[in-house]
């Protein structure tokens, strides 16, 4: 029984980092119908930003989060305002752009930061585990969880709350008429693609303790994005947080009762199986385009 | 022209090939060390996924080329080193070992850090009746009369380690390792150990490569408590679970890792403070202490760096160029060709920064198994040092095959 709730938590925080690192592309996909492939190289950048600070200027991961947001946020704009912004009306060539691009951002950091892997320091307040019973909870782990349902609530509100989010839904329900009533449409769209960039680079940032930090990190991680956002349904912030939640329990079970290699290749065949029964996901928005 | 004549003709022109063929390769007996100079091929990925160590293996060689050339070279004549970057792909490595041993006529070829590389350039190597000089320590298995094994085969790495070990911390083994054939060849020859020992295996798990979230295998590691984790996790993988393992509060004196793959590469991405306490078996450790260590490491990183670190396997490829020039100087230069080095590799023995090594007949080497504990600093102490050098034995796990001079034998 411990077993199964130990395993629970594990999939539960690898559904937070999931949740993080999807959180960005759903709002960037969702929202703008941009298949942003270079994701998984703004969460890299996020990553080597994270390390940059803590060896240069050093400052702890929890300290630099919010110039990582910045900093990764500020490389999405550029890349939105000088690329994305020409394709807006070829979707299928956002694609190969994106992919592109990060490429190009892949083989930058690996010329200019070099290949090896990066070490970086995870928080020192964080270090040790809560013990419940049996269970043994990270600490680290803990506050990855907190802080990936605190973005999810901030990217709400924003979504919601705000008169930018009002903006962005209005745009994304009929782009024309929204530009009639005044809304600058591009810039909207800048902002939103800075958002979901600088999402990324947190994400980058909390997994830096855990995984290693190597020019290709973000490649398998863009895949395990795509899964939750395809699973979660286009645009649909609840959608991307069942669908991480969900995919981290099923891997989590599936390697208890098989192993890591099984249980990955389970979780993708009851993808599979889920896409072919519910083709646009568990929470699809309806959106007129 | 009609539809007969050009099949005649064409048919005519296949056979007058196919026949001049073979006069055309024995008429052009290669010399091999012409010119002054004596080719000789680097073939380690520079770019692409293994690069990160697989380029120390190439700065390793590429050193120990320079040093034989500002020495004088073999003969009088200088090493002509030719570098191609296979850009850590299989299919690559083939091709760019038939251009090193066609086009570029190089009389040995250095090159590899994977198996998967490796066996790419067997069928080149052995058709082309060169020399393959292999330094990564690997699975064993393989009996190749046109491959010069520089590494580590599992009885080198295993028969010092796993006696040690479970003396020491006790006999229940739990043995993860990545998804591939390194890792299952390494835990069958454990498992054979073990049995003999009577030791016990509480779990056999593999992740997929690349896999960086353990949190699963920590679980049930923690629900298992095993006394000895016998880790084959390589590159990344090894990175993230180090420090998962770490972050999961395991006390290293009473429940160590103890790794055949975590080298200096590994640990700096690791950190020290996740990576001390420790183990990893291995026939060299950068921190070993001897004078021709020293000697090596300093004029590494004289030349690539002062944070540069050297590891059990760029130690290999540096040796491995030193092992060339002792068989060249015993051939006389007209005889040089790849079989003609290779007979005369047999038997050479070099004071190599692990110790002295010698090369088997059956073309494996002589190597000194070392256990390091790693520190704080990132480096490994050498804890345990074999008390004798510890002859390759390829095909260990597997009663009844061995590998000799002739090649592989079956009883």
């Amino acid at each position: 029984m411990d077993v199964l709730f130990n395993q629970l938590f594990s999939g539960l925080s690898m559904a937070s980092i999931l949740l993080v690192i999807a959180l960005g592309l759903a709002i960037i996909y969702g929202s703008m119908g941009v298949i942003n492939l270079a994701h998984g190289e703004f969460v890299m950048l996020g990553a080597y930003a994270t390390w940059a600070m803590q060896t240069y200027f050093g400052f702890s991961i929890l300290v630099a989060l919010p110039f990582v947001f910045l900093a990764v946020a500020l490389v999405g704009w550029i890349i939105e305002l000088v690329i994305v912004r020409r394709l807006y009306r070829r979707p299928l060539d956002t694609i190969l752009a994106t992919w592109g691009i990060g490429i190009i951002l892949q083989q930058a950091v690996r010329l200019g930061i070099g290949a090896e892997s990066r070490f970086v320091k995870g928080p020192g307040i964080l270090d040790g585990n809560v013990v419940i019973g049996n269970v043994v909870m990270s600490n680290y782990r803990i506050f990855v969880i907190l802080f990936s349902i605190g973005v999810l609530a901030a990217t709400w509100a924003l979504m919601t709350k705000t008169e930018f989010g009002m903006k962005l839904r209005a745009v994304i329900q009929n782009r024309g008429i929204s530009e009639c009533y005044g809304i600058e449409a591009s810039r909207v769209y800048s902002l939103t693609f800075a958002y979901g960039a600088g999402l990324a680079g947190i994400a980058g940032a909390l997994i830096t303790p855990l995984y290693s930090t190597i020019p290709t990190m973000g490649t398998s991680l863009v895949v395990d994005a795509f899964l939750v956002v395809i699973v979660g349904g286009l645009g649909s912030l609840i959608g991307a947080a069942a669908a991480a939640v969900m995919i981290g329990e099923v891997t989590a079970v599936f390697s208890m009762v098989m192993n890591d290699t099984l249980g990955r290749i389970a979780v993708l065949g009851c993808i599979i199986l889920l896409i072919r029964f519910r083709p646009r996901g568990l929470f699809p928005e309806t959106v007129r385009r | 022209m009609k539809r007969r004549d050009f099949l005649s003709r064409s048919g005519a022109a296949i056979g007058a090939t196919g026949l001049s063929a073979p006069a055309l390769l024995s008429s052009t007996r290669w010399a091999y060390a012409a010119n002054g100079t004596i080719p000789v091929g680097l073939l380690f990925s520079l770019t692409g996924a293994v690069a990160v160590v697989e380029s120390t293996l190439h700065d390793a060689a590429q050193m120990a080329i320079e040093e034989i050339n500002a020495a004088g070279g073999v003969h009088g004549m200088k090493l002509e080193p030719i570098v191609e970057d296979p850009a850590s792909d299989p299919a690559t490595y083939a091709d760019r070992a038939r251009r090193l041993m066609i086009r570029d006529k190089c009389v040995s070829v250095f090159g590899s850090y994977t198996s998967a590389s490796r066996q790419a350039v067997l069928p080149v190597t052995e058709s082309r009746k060169n020399l393959y000089w292999y330094p990564t320590l690997y699975e064993g298995r393989e009996c190749s009369r046109n491959v010069m094994y520089g590494g580590a085969v599992p009885n080198q790495q295993q028969d010092l380690l796993i006696p040690w070990a479970l003396e020491k911390f006790g006999p229940r083994f739990y043995m993860i390792g990545n998804n591939y054939v390194y890792p299952k060849e390494e835990n069958n020859y454990c498992k054979t150990l073990l049995e003999k020992l009577g030791g016990t295996v509480v779990n056999e798990e593999y992740v997929p490569l690349g896999h960086s979230d353990f949190a699963s295998v920590i679980n049930r590691i923690r629900a298992e408590k095993p006394d000895v984790i016998f880790s084959t996790v390589v590159g990344d993988s090894d990175v993230a679970f180090a420090r998962q393992y770490h972050a999961a509060e395991f006390d290293p004196a009473d429940m160590p890792v103890v790794s055949l793959t975590r080298s200096e590469v590994e640990v700096k991405a690791i950190g020290g403070e996740a990576a001390a306490g420790h183990y990893s078996s291995a026939p060299y450790f950068m921190g070993h202490d001897t004078p021709e260590n020293k000697k090596f490491v300093e004029a590494y990183q004289k030349k690539y760096g002062a944070d540069a670190v050297t590891h059990f396997v760029n130690e290999a490829a540096y040796f491995q160029v030193y092992q060339f020039k002792a068989a060249l100087e015993k051939l006389d230069p007209s005889q040089i060709t790849p079989e003609a080095i290779r007979d005369a590799a047999v038997g050479i023995t070099l004071n190599a920064p692990q110790g002295e090594v010698l090369i088997d007949e059956n073309l494996h080497t002589h190597l000194w198994p070392k256990i390091g504990q790693w520190q704080a600093d990132g480096q490994a102490k050498v804890i345990v040092d074999s008390a004798e050098r510890v002859a390759p034995k390829p095909y260990a796990a597997y009663e009844g095959q061995s590998c000799t001079g002739q090649g592989l034998v079956k009883a």
